[in-house]
Order: C-alpha cells, then sequence, then structure tokens
C-alpha cells in the first residue's frame, strides 16, 4: 500500500519537529528515515502510524485521506526501539494479541489464532520459545517477537522506529540482514527509522534524509552517497574532508591554494564549501606546488585499508584530514608520520555556502 | 542459605539477619506469642463459648467483611485516583496529592468525629441522605466510611509508583493491535499495575481491621448490628476479662494472619504465573 503525506506541520512548543513536509511512499519499498536526532524522522513515523497527530497536513494511505483515522484503524504496524512487549504474556500470547482483540465476529478460533501464531514465531524463527516471557529473551530476540506481534494482524503499512537502536553492534548487523530478507518476503511497505547512516545505506531500497524538520534528499542508497545534494548530505553520509573557499574560474581557492573543481555552480567569488571523500584525497610530495599543506600525524595499518590522519599546516593549521588507501598503495610509498605532504583531491564536490538545495 | 556463604557486594549477611530476627521478635513475635500464652491459660469450653458467643460472631462478620469491603472500594477508588495523579496535569495537583496523606496524620478519633457530624441525621451529608432511607452514621455503613477513609492512602501509594513507571508506549503498541481503550486497560495496564494494587489491597485490609478510633465514633455500637471486634476486646478488658479479651484478640490474629497469607500467596502465584519471578 502506498503512503503519502502532504504538507505536514508539527510544532512541540516553539520547536518546529516537521514543517511542511510532503513525501511519497510506493507501495512495497523499505524506506529509511534517516537523519540525526531531533531531524523530526520519528516524528513524522508517528504521524503517519496515527500515534501523534499533525498540527496541519494530510496522511494518505492507499489514496485515501486517513488523517481523521484513529491507529487501530489505520491497520499499521508499529515497532518499538525499546520492543514494548506485554511483560506479563508469554510469546505467544504477545504475538496472538492483536488476533484475540478483534471483535467477536472477525475473531478467529483460538485453533485458527494457534496455527496463525506458530507460523509467524515460524517466520522470525523463534517457534521454540512461544512459552517464555519477554524477560527471558535476549534484545534481539525480543525485537523478533515485537516485529511477530506487528505482522499477526496483517497490516498494511509496517513503521519501525528505531528498530535496532538498543541492540549491540553484531546483533544490529544480523538482524539488518534478516530484515530485509523478511521484506522481499512479504513485500509489505515499510518505513524504518535510524540515524545510522550504514544502517539505511545497506538495508533500505530508498533513503529519505532529514533535517531540521525538513527532507533534504531521497533516492536509492547509491544516488545519495555518490551525489549528495547537499553540504548536509555530503556530511551526514560517511566520513567527508572538509575544505571552506571561494570560488575561482574552473575550481576554488582555499587559503591560496587553488584546487581545481567541475565548475557547476554559478557566481564567483562566493564563499563555498567542498568536500572530498577520504578515498578520494591523494598525499603527494612537499615539492609539488599543488595541493593543501598538511603534516601527516599519524597512520593506522588495519586489514587491507590504511588510514593516515593529517593535520593541516601554513593557512589550514588546526584542520583535521583523513585519507583511506590501499595498504599496498601505502606500503609501496615512502611518507612517514611527521612529514610535511601536500593533499590533492581527485573528486571535490562543492556547495555554496550554506546551502540546502533539494528541500521537498 | 547457601548463598550467604558466597562473596557479596555488601558484608554483613549474619549481622543483618541476626538484627533482623531479634527486631521481629522484640516488637512482634513476643508480643503476640503473650496473646496465645494468655489464652492458653484458658480452659477450651471456656475459650470456645467466649469466641462463637453470638455477640462476637456478628463482631467478626461486621469487622471482616466491611473491612474486605473497604479495601475493595479503596482498591477501584484508589487506583482512580493514582492514576489522576499520574497521567494528568492540573492546578492543585500538589495539593490533591498532599491531601491523599492526611488519613495517615489524622488521629483517628479526629476523623470518626467529623465523619459522624457529617453523617449524622442533622449533619451536613446526613441530612440529604436521611430522607432516602439511608442511615449511615450509627450503623453499619457507618463503619464501612470509617474504614474507606482510614484506608485510602494504601492502594494510591503503593500503585502511584508503579503507574509512573509503566511505559506509555505498551498503550500505543496496544492500540496499534487494534485493542480498543478498555481492552488496553483490562489487558495491559491492570495486569502490570495488579502486584502492586494487591499490596494496597492487603495493606488496607489489615489496617482497616484493626481499626478502633474512627469506628467507635460513627458506628453506634449496636449490640449485634454494629459493634467491631476490636470494641469486644475493650468491653471484655473493662469488665476486667483480660482471658476473654484475648481470646477474642487471638481468632483476629489468627484470621487476619490467614487472609494476608492468601493475599501473598496469590500474589506469588501470579508473579509465576507471568513469568515475574522467573
Amino acid at each position: 500500500m502506498s503512503i503519502q503525506v502532504q504538507n505536514i506541520h508539527k510544532a512541540f512548543g516553539h520547536f518546529v519537529a516537521l514543517d511542511d513536509l510532503s513525501l511519497d511512499f510506493p507501495s512495497g519499498e523499505l524506506v529509511a528515515l534517516l537523519g540525526p536526532s531531533g531531524c523530526g524522522k520519528t516524528t513524522l513515523l508517528r504521524v503517519i502510524a496515527g500515534l501523534e497527530q499533525a498540527d496541519s497536513g494530510k496522511v494518505l494511505l492507499d489514496g485515501e485521506d486517513a488523517s481523521d483515522t484513529h491507529v487501530r484503524e489505520r491497520q499499521v504496524g508499529f515497532v518499538f526501539q525499546h520492543y514494548a512487549l506485554f511483560r506479563h504474556m508469554t510469546v505467544f500470547d504477545n504475538v496472538a494479541f492483536g488476533l484475540r482483540m478483534k471483535p467477536r465476529q472477525e475473531r478467529p478460533s483460538e485453533a485458527e489464532i494457534k496455527r496463525k501464531v506458530h507460523e509467524l514465531l515460524q517466520l522470525v524463527q523463534l517457534d521454540w520459545l512461544a512459552d517464555r516471557f519477554p524477560a527471558q529473551l535476549s534484545g534481539g530476540q525480543r525485537q523478533r517477537i515485537a516485529l511477530a506481534r506487528a505482522l499477526a494482524v496483517e497490516p498494511r503499512v509496517l513503521l519501525l522506529d528505531e528498530p535496532f537502536g538498543a541492540l549491540d553492534a553484531k546483533v544490529r548487523k544480523e538482524l539488518r540482514r534478516w530484515l530485509r530478507r523478511l521484506h522481499d518476503e512479504l513485500h509489505i511497505t515499510s518505513i524504518f527509522v535510524t540515524h545510522d547512516q550504514e544502517e539505511a545505506l545497506e538495508v533500505a531500497d530508498r533513503v529519505v534524509l532529514m533535517n531540521h524538520g525538513m527532507v533534504e534528499q531521497i533516492g536509492t542508497p547509491d544516488e545519495v552517497y555518490r551525489h549528495p545534494a547537499t553540504s548536509f548530505v555530503y556530511g551526514f553520509l560517511g566520513s567527508a574532508n572538509r575544505f571552506e573557499g571561494r570560488r575561482t574560474a574552473g575550481g576554488i581557492d582555499v587559503g591560496g591554494t587553488r584546487l581545481a573543481a567541475q565548475a557547476d555552480h554559478a557566481g564567483e567569488d562566493s564563499e563555498v564549501v567542498a568536500f572530498v571523500r577520504p578515498h578520494e584525497l591523494e598525499i603527494r610530495l612537499e615539492q609539488q606546488d599543488a595541493g593543501i599543506p598538511a603534516r601527516i600525524t599519524r597512520v593506522l595499518s588495519v586489514g587491507a585499508l590504511t588510514r593516515v590522519e593529517l593535520e593541516g599546516s601554513g593557512s589550514q593549521d588546526g584542520q583535521h584530514y583523513d585519507v583511506e588507501l590501499p595498504y599496498e598503495t601505502w606500503h609501496a610509498q615512502t611518507f612517514t608520520a611527521g612529514q610535511q605532504v601536500r593533499l590533492q583531491p581527485r573528486a571535490l564536490r562543492v556547495f555554496t555556502h550554506n546551502e540546502t538545495a533539494g528541500r521537498a | 542459605m547457601k548463598s550467604a556463604t558466597l562473596p557479596r557486594v555488601l558484608p554483613g549477611f549474619t549481622l543483618s539477619l541476626g538484627y533482623t530476627i531479634s527486631y521481629l521478635s522484640l516488637i512482634v513475635l513476643i508480643p503476640l506469642a503473650a496473646v496465645f500464652i494468655k489464652t492458653a491459660a484458658m480452659p477450651l469450653d471456656a475459650f470456645w463459648q467466649t469466641v462463637t458467643a453470638p455477640r462476637v460472631l456478628a463482631s467478626y462478620r461486621l469487622s471482616f467483611g466491611m473491612a474486605l469491603l473497604a479495601a475493595a472500594i479503596n482498591s477501584v477508588f484508589g487506583l482512580l485516583l493514582a492514576w489522576s495523579l499520574v497521567r494528568y496535569r492540573f492546578p492543585g495537583k500538589k495539593l490533591v496529592d498532599a491531601l491523599v496523606d492526611l488519613p495517615f496524620a489524622l488521629p483517628t478519633a479526629v476523623a470518626g468525629i467529623a465523619l459522624t457530624a457529617l453523617y449524622a441525621g442533622n449533619g451536613w451529608i446526613g441530612r440529604h441522605l436521611e430522607p432516602l432511607g439511608i442511615k449511615v452514621a450509627f450503623g453499619p455503613l457507618g463503619v464501612l466510611v470509617a474504614l474507606v477513609f482510614i484506608g485510602l492512602p494504601f492502594v494510591v501509594r503503593t500503585v502511584q509508583p508503579v503507574l509512573e513507571d509503566l511505559d506509555t508506549e505498551l498503550e500505543e503498541a496496544a492500540t496499534s493491535l487494534g485493542a480498543h481503550r478498555w481492552q488496553t486497560f483490562r489487558h495491559v495496564i491492570l495486569p502490570a499495575l495488579q502486584p502492586a494494587l494487591m499490596t494496597g489491597f492487603a495493606l488496607a485490609f489489615a489496617r482497616a481491621v484493626g481499626e478502633y478510633g474512627s469506628v467507635i465514633f460513627i458506628a453506634g455500637n449496636i449490640p449485634m448490628v454494629s459493634e467491631i471486634t476490636p470494641l469486644m476486646i475493650i468491653s471484655k478488658l473493662e469488665q476486667y476479662d483480660y482471658r476473654g479479651a484475648t481470646a477474642i484478640a487471638s481468632v483476629m490474629l489468627v484470621v487476619s494472619f490467614l487472609l494476608l497469607l492468601a493475599i501473598n500467596g496469590l500474589q506469588a502465584w501470579q508473579a509465576k504465573r507471568s513469568g515475574r519471578s522467573a
């Protein structure tokens, strides 16, 4: 089922959580709402679920205005960060809850409920825990039970609020993959909120990047990572080296050093911010004039990649830079810690200062 | 006992257990044992006659019946009060919160006199109830009113902290799964509050069974109708019948103890059933 939100505005006192936001979630996709804390992503999810009432704007479910529909009639499955399992019920009773709460004429028979609950528990691969209580389960197991419970009522949409936020890194990775597989099996329109960019890029079909209650960019993980629309998106997704400077003909000027860049934005001599990923930054010998002057402070060689930390010198004093390169390449070169070098970006993305293009 | 030998974060298991036992003995066990020892000096048939005298039997029914009823009433309205205090914001909330403890602080005789003045046939409330045929003061109903009054804080104060800790996400989860308000309350909120509610019930009940001061003014103390068991004990004492007094007291003690034990047992059984103790 498709979800559309139109011109949603929501404020808590003076804090604007959602600022005239409009979005389309096509049917059957797994979409990630990604952004820093306080960007309004959880509020948006709760507005879609009906747990929060927007000050203005509409939520359309399958093209129908659902703004005034109560949560229990919206047929949305909601999964909470802290599971919200009913502690006094067994796993089985938790999953069966939604079915047992149905009005008498719609309620399936106990035998039917039993069959369905076991089917769901098999789907989340925890059938053997049916008689346990939530307190006896691990965090990852609890979240899978919470998901099974939400799926029991056959929701039209699945909404997950930081579903892996309370889990440790290893379990989180496992569950991530598992959620993706589950979605490929069920094809239910799903939205999940996360502040973890790696999680969003790995799991989602599409990523919605949010900041200050507004949408910064929408796209496939590859699109948003490779072609960030705004400086916020570039800075938020993956690590990035940041240069501040002024635009010149055919490039930018960073503290007296000229760097070549695509001239895709007009307005010479305007203040700009440029970003470059650590693997797109090259270390050169000091004798070559081109590039940002810097000094190697630390070298970390773990695994296939070598990470080099540098500190800017001269006009860029106090700046911090990261460079990543294959271990073999690093080894073939003769740089050492403490050495004065020049940094030359292979690809530079330039944004006009404080630009927030691509607002929806 | 085996766990006592394991290393613990805080030492002093033997010391604290020893202190607990001697303290409990001094304050609770020895005085209560004295009741039974005094009673034991009584011939069995005399004991039986004293504790099953019709007036005394009527007083058991009134005392235990009204105490249970008062605790039940307090469970319902105490829960409601705790709910309002935790979930809503309203002007004067702090004042209401403080007011709840007042029955603890008030000398019970004062409460009894105030309630009697209110509910008597010429009192502010009694004046309007009398024409309807409802006689509160100087009757069994008056006993109930007094017991409800003194038992009120127990349920509120036991339920309040649990309710404060109860995650609203649970209610949201229930609603999103299609549960109606009543279903959410019945299947999600109430089970979470039940242990605290039962503790409050047991405390209110125990307090009500032993209450004397406030009841004595409003009850009217009509033989066979509105005499409470503590009054029977006092009247025996006034006639210098110490053995008779302890005989009735020991029956009261045993019944109260059994009832409280049953409530505790019920709680433990529920905790086990819901996996809290596992």
